[in-house]
């Protein structure tokens, strides 16, 4: 099964109670996902120099000072760290290989989970209650974040396989559905120079579109080139610095529902996920169709709407 | 004077009112139940067997007034997957749109969506009547054994694909057929049992206007020369 959420916050004022709204989405469909969730925040980060990571370190609470110490020797006074339990947000004006080279050879049991100027991500084993009690998900603030709660499926149940998953800088998505083809997706993608952290069909998904996108493509023209190369079923749920991007494939066998007012722009696999949003009973409330890009914006006076059709 | 209960999912479980409408309800002198706040719940309904009329106020989940019998059904909002599935006699009817597979395997009763239903709607119809006011979704009667699926507006592509002796009405426009499925001539007793099947689902409707799908029944044999070709 697995279930998806996301929320984007159309009313500035609202942006601080974004983890409040999105936590009780998420627990409720730990009922279609009950082994493994997590979650990427797009915040509101002041200007730095450097790029945040994302890092995970199960057991970690006892590392990060030490961690935290010999990162600013590379990277000088600039280099900060965020610390949530075992996920911390590390800031440093180096560039996001110098700090997987840095990390695979210092401290091999520290994960990048996600890289960027704005995304956060979290992701961890358990139930997804768990899960947003243990990173205090509540306290998340920021313009928009996808999630997910995972029933796997096709490949183990680990913490890197839980989603969201991520490529590049500030790009992640999560998924509900199975794709058919994703070894033959990762090997054309290994061949050229692409590496994979895990077997997972959704990183498949994931390395695809962002290697469409570095080849110049909009999410969205990265989606339509999709459409003739990702077999399968799936429901994706993507954002990127500035965008909430939802997709269905032909048969549409993965269920998505939204919610749609003047404040938010809210997706869940259910329409009870959504039901504690404030406003929700007067929402424009609708089933995306089948191949049908929904792509919702981050701006200052008033997101839009944008939908292609692809035919 | 005839009794009513009202229940609010807010403070009860839907398994705790599902309970209460098998066990008790049946032979007691309730004859209207009132739900409030369905808050997209599951199963809402699901299994009723007696003749009461419930109103479900709000948006509901999957599987509302499955397996229904004898009951009358309104939901005042949306529902989500299979409303009505398995509907043996009674009447259900959504007043918002319907999501996927919307009266799956009907055996019997009537099925009104006053919105649009999405994909799948009335897949494998075994007898039960399905009226949609607005558009289906592809793949909408997919190997509908029987009964009767009228939609007033559009239909997706793929109508009625491997149709057996189920019969479909369109007013709108059709995306494409389904393989095995055609489309015939109205007749004149099709006008009059789509006429009564609108009034009994109280919409209004040119029944002159509609077309009828039904099956080419070219699918029922094998035919080990077709090469998987329909």
């Amino acid at each position: 099964m697995c279930g998806i959420v996301g929320l984007l916050i159309r009313r500035a004022e609202m942006r601080a109670s974004l983890g409040q709204l999105a936590v009780p989405m998420l627990d409720c469909m730990g009922d279609r996902g009950p082994d493994s969730a997590g979650l990427a925040v797009f915040e509101d980060r002041v200007e730095t120099t450097g790029l945040g990571f994302s890092l995970y370190c199960p057991g970690g609470e006892d590392d990060w000072d030490a961690l935290l110490e010999q990162h600013r020797q590379l990277g000088g006074d600039e280099v900060s760290l965020d610390v949530n339990a075992d996920n911390a947000l590390l800031t440093s004006p180096l560039s996001p290989l110098a700090v997987a080279e840095w990390l695979e050879r210092e401290w091999p049991g520290v994960d990048v989970l996600s890289a960027g100027s704005r995304i956060r991500l979290f992701k961890d084993e358990g139930h997804p209650r768990d899960i947003a009690s243990r990173y205090d998900f509540e306290s998340l603030v920021g313009t928009h974040l996808v999630g997910h709660t995972r029933m796997a499926t096709e490949s183990m149940v680990s913490p890197a396989h839980a989603h969201p998953f991520t490529a590049g800088e500030d790009f992640c998505l999560v998924h509900n559905g199975s794709l058919s083809n994703p070894n033959s997706v990762r090997r054309r993608l290994q061949r050229r120079g692409i590496a994979f952290q895990t077997d997972n069909d959704t990183e498949a998904g994931c390395r695809y579109l962002e290697w469409r996108m570095r080849e110049g493509d909009s999410l969205e023209e990265a989606i339509e080139a999709a459409f003739g190369e990702l077999d399968g079923f799936f429901t994706f749920l993507m954002a990127t610095a500035d965008k909430m991007v939802l997709v269905r494939d032909a048969f549409a066998c993965k269920p998505a529902v939204v919610a749609e007012t003047e404040d938010y722009v809210a997706v869940g696999s259910e329409f009870r996920a959504l039901a504690h949003l404030p406003g929700v009973a007067d929402a424009h409330v609708y089933e995306p169709s089948p191949q049908t890009i929904y792509s919702w914006s981050v701006v200052e006076a008033g997101s839009t709407q944008t939908t292609a059709v692809v035919s | 004077m005839s009794d009513s209960r009202e229940f609010d999912l807010a403070a009860t479980s839907v398994r705790e009112l599902n309970q209460y409408l098998h066990a008790e309800l049946p032979g007691s002198d309730v004859t209207r139940i009132s739900v409030q706040n369905p808050n997209g719940q599951h199963s809402i309904g699901a299994g009723l067997d007696c003749p009461v009329e419930v109103d479900i106020h709000g948006h509901a989940g999957y599987f509302i007034a499955g397996m229904n019998k004898q009951a009358r059904v309104t939901v005042h909002g949306n529902v989500g997957w299979s409303v009505g599935e398995n509907m043996m006699s009674g009447q259900v009817r959504v007043n918002g749109h319907a999501s996927e597979s919307a009266g799956a395997s009907a055996h019997g009763g009537l099925l009104v969506i006053d919105g649009d239903a999405s994909s799948r709607c009335g897949i494998s119809l075994k007898g039960g009547n399905v009226v949609v006011a607005g558009d289906v979704g592809h793949f909408s009667a997919f190997m509908a054994q029987a009964g009767t699926m009228v939609v007033c507006g559009n239909a997706g592509a793929n109508l009625g694909d491997s149709l057996y002796e189920a019969v479909i009405y369109v007013g709108g426009s059709i995306d494409s057929l389904g393989a095995d499925a055609r489309e015939e001539p109205m007749e004149a007793s099709d006008v009059e049992a789509l006429r009564d099947l609108l009034t009994e689902a109280g919409l209004e409707g040119d029944a002159e206007n509609f077309r009828r799908v039904g099956s080419a029944r070219s699918l029922y044999h094998w035919n080990a020369e077709a090469h998987q070709e329909y």
